[in-house]
């Protein structure tokens, strides 16, 4: 039984934690909302006054707004779609039995661990550009003219460096989910006669669920803050201008605090929406 | 008679897997072979590079040219002090949570976790101002500071799930032999506690290293971890694939072989323990 002495001294132990994630959170947030209601250039005038919502309505009027939108939503569902297919079946392939399974598993969730600004620059640079990099190289040597991918297939050549870093972590995911997979329930159904098809669809995917839930949960909040990769490929050119990208531009670089932060505001809702699925789940699992 | 299908199966198997682990793995690869090629070497046709001389020239140039040592003390230094930072404020938080929970500790949890859901974009400019104007853009207190807080719900929530599996029974009775608030953390539960906050630091520093949003925009040349050094090269001068190469190698594999023996605690930190 906790007594009285250690309910005081629990709370205690717990205030710096949350003192120090509210200041975090609300201070930059009421600062935010503060200057999305502002017409805050601090280049050209500094803070010129209260303008309403204007901020918000010029932000989703401006001819930059929908496409970045739809940029977005591109890269966040390419980028699940193959990491989610490619991470089933290589989660698949390697819940087999092999030699070198170990050895295997550090190649595949190897691209996990590099930093996004590496990535994107051994990418763009090494591997896709059209004169020196490999895949140059490889359409030449089998006669084919060199594709400059980032300019003349940008969205999928992003699509591409993103998934390479992500597919570690959906197929880590769903291996480990796997892993937990009732072997006697699946030989059973084998000697009732359910084909491997079968078995995939009735047994292995319904086990996946959650998990499969979970990988596109984390990764469409982690996608849709996508900075590095565009910051050092293409700078937003090219049709690879996200709503993250976007509202840095408008903050940073045209440093037009009041209209970025009203971008802000949205990108911050959105995410809240995919969040609070997120957190239904894992809350659901603190129950049990 | 199920084995022996297998040793033909299990051929398969591997063939199959190693050769969708090598290309997977090869930019990686890749980059480690030019890395000791000469400059020139490096952009020649993938056979002409394989049978060039081997050398370590690129590694001497990027530390001379560039001091790629000080951003690797830098990446160092923010990694492992933002996560010990965090472990000071999260132990004691995680501890009485698991131990002392009360009606509103799933309450509490869940909104740490949704602040780590806040799109750093969002609040990027109020952070900038108030970084010029405590004087810490571009210093690597600043960045400690910030690393640690947005890491600081995944630390609390990673300690939180390990302490809730020593069982408390424990520490009862550690209480009934008269041990006080403080024995019973020092002698009893730290001991237990250890795999688990080593797992913690492991993940949270492989976090700290790869974050690459707020080290991009709130430093330049002095606080610049790896992170922000390597984009220095997205608009490089002369023939520069050897130098990138050499620089993106000592970047990465520190965190390569710390993030192979972190795994396992991997998946439990990235899903909050929803998958384990």
């Amino acid at each position: 039984m906790a007594t009285r002495h250690s309910r005081s001294a629990a709370r205690l132990m717990m205030a710096p934690a949350v003192v120090l994630l509210l200041g975090w959170m609300l201070v930059p947030l009421v600062m935010t909302l503060w200057f999305s209601f502002r017409k805050y250039l601090p280049l050209r005038g500094g803070d010129l006054g209260w303008v309403g919502f204007d901020n918000y309505a010029s932000f989703i009027r401006s001819s930059a707004f929908w496409p970045s939108v739809q940029v977005t939503l591109t890269l966040v569902v390419g980028v699940l779609a193959i990491t989610l297919v490619v991470g089933v079946l290589l989660a698949l392939l390697l819940d087999q039995p092999m030699w070198g399974q170990g050895i295997v598993r550090i190649l595949v969730i190897a691209p996990f661990f590099v930093m996004p600004t590496v990535s994107a620059l051994v990418w763009k640079n090494i591997m896709m550009d059209p004169n020196n990099g490999f895949l140059g190289h490889l359409w030449r040597a089998v006669g084919l003219q060199p594709i400059d991918w980032l300019s003349q297939a940008s969205m999928g050549s992003i699509i591409l460096i993103v998934s390479w870093e992500w597919l570690p972590f959906a197929t880590l995911i769903l291996l480990t989910a796997l892993q937990s997979l009732d072997s006697e329930q699946m030989e059973a159904a084998e000697m009732d006669g359910a084909g491997p098809l079968a078995r995939f669809g009735f047994i292995t995917l319904p086990h996946l669920g959650r998990a499969i839930t979970v990988v596109i949960l984390i990764q469409t909040i982690f996608l849709l803050s996508i900075f590095a990769e565009i910051f050092v490929t293409t700078g937003g050119a090219f049709g690879t201008r996200t709503l993250t990208y976007l509202i840095y531009q408008r903050v940073l670089e045209s440093q037009n605090v009041g209209l970025g932060s009203a971008g802000g505001v949205y990108a911050i809702i959105l995410a809240n929406i995919v969040a609070i699925f997120l957190m239904r789940i894992v809350g659901k699992n603190l129950d049990a | 008679m199920a084995r022996m299908v297998s040793t033909r199966r299990k051929t398969i198997n591997t063939v199959l897997a190693w050769g969708v682990g090598l290309i997977i793995f090869f930019p990686i690869l890749w980059i480690t072979v030019l890395s000791f090629k000469s400059e020139g070497d490096a952009i020649r046709t993938p056979i002409e590079v394989l049978t060039a001389p081997w050398t370590l020239e690129s590694y001497a140039t990027v530390q001379e040219r560039s001091n790629y040592l000080k951003h690797f003390w830098n990446s160092v230094i923010l990694s492992v002090g933002s996560t010990f930072l965090g472990l000071l404020v999260a132990v004691p938080a995680a501890w009485s949570m698991a131990f002392v929970p009360s009606k509103r500790t799933k309450d509490i949890l869940m909104w740490m976790l949704s602040t780590k859901m806040l799109p750093a974009v969002g609040v990027l400019y109020p952070i900038y101002l108030l970084f010029i104007r405590m004087g810490l853009l571009d210093s690597r207190l600043g960045l400690t500071i910030v690393l640690m807080l947005i890491n600081l719900p995944i630390i609390v929530w990673m300690l939180y799930t390990y302490f809730r599996e020593i069982p408390g029974e424990i520490l009862e009775a550690a209480r009934m032999d008269g041990a006080g608030l403080r024995e019973e953390i020092l002698y009893v539960l730290t001991p237990m506690a250890v795999p688990g906050i080593a797992s913690t630091v492991l993940l949270n520093v492989i976090l700290a290293w790869n974050e690459a949003f707020w080290t991009l925009n709130l430093t330049a040349a002095t606080a610049a971890p790896l992170t922000a050094f390597i984009a220095s090269y997205s608009s490089p001068e002369g023939l520069f694939y050897a130098k990138l190469s050499a620089a993106s190698v000592m970047a990465i594999a520190p965190i390569l072989i710390l993030g192979w023996f972190s795994q396992k605690q991997l998946v439990r930190g990235l899903t909050f323990g929803a998958v384990k």
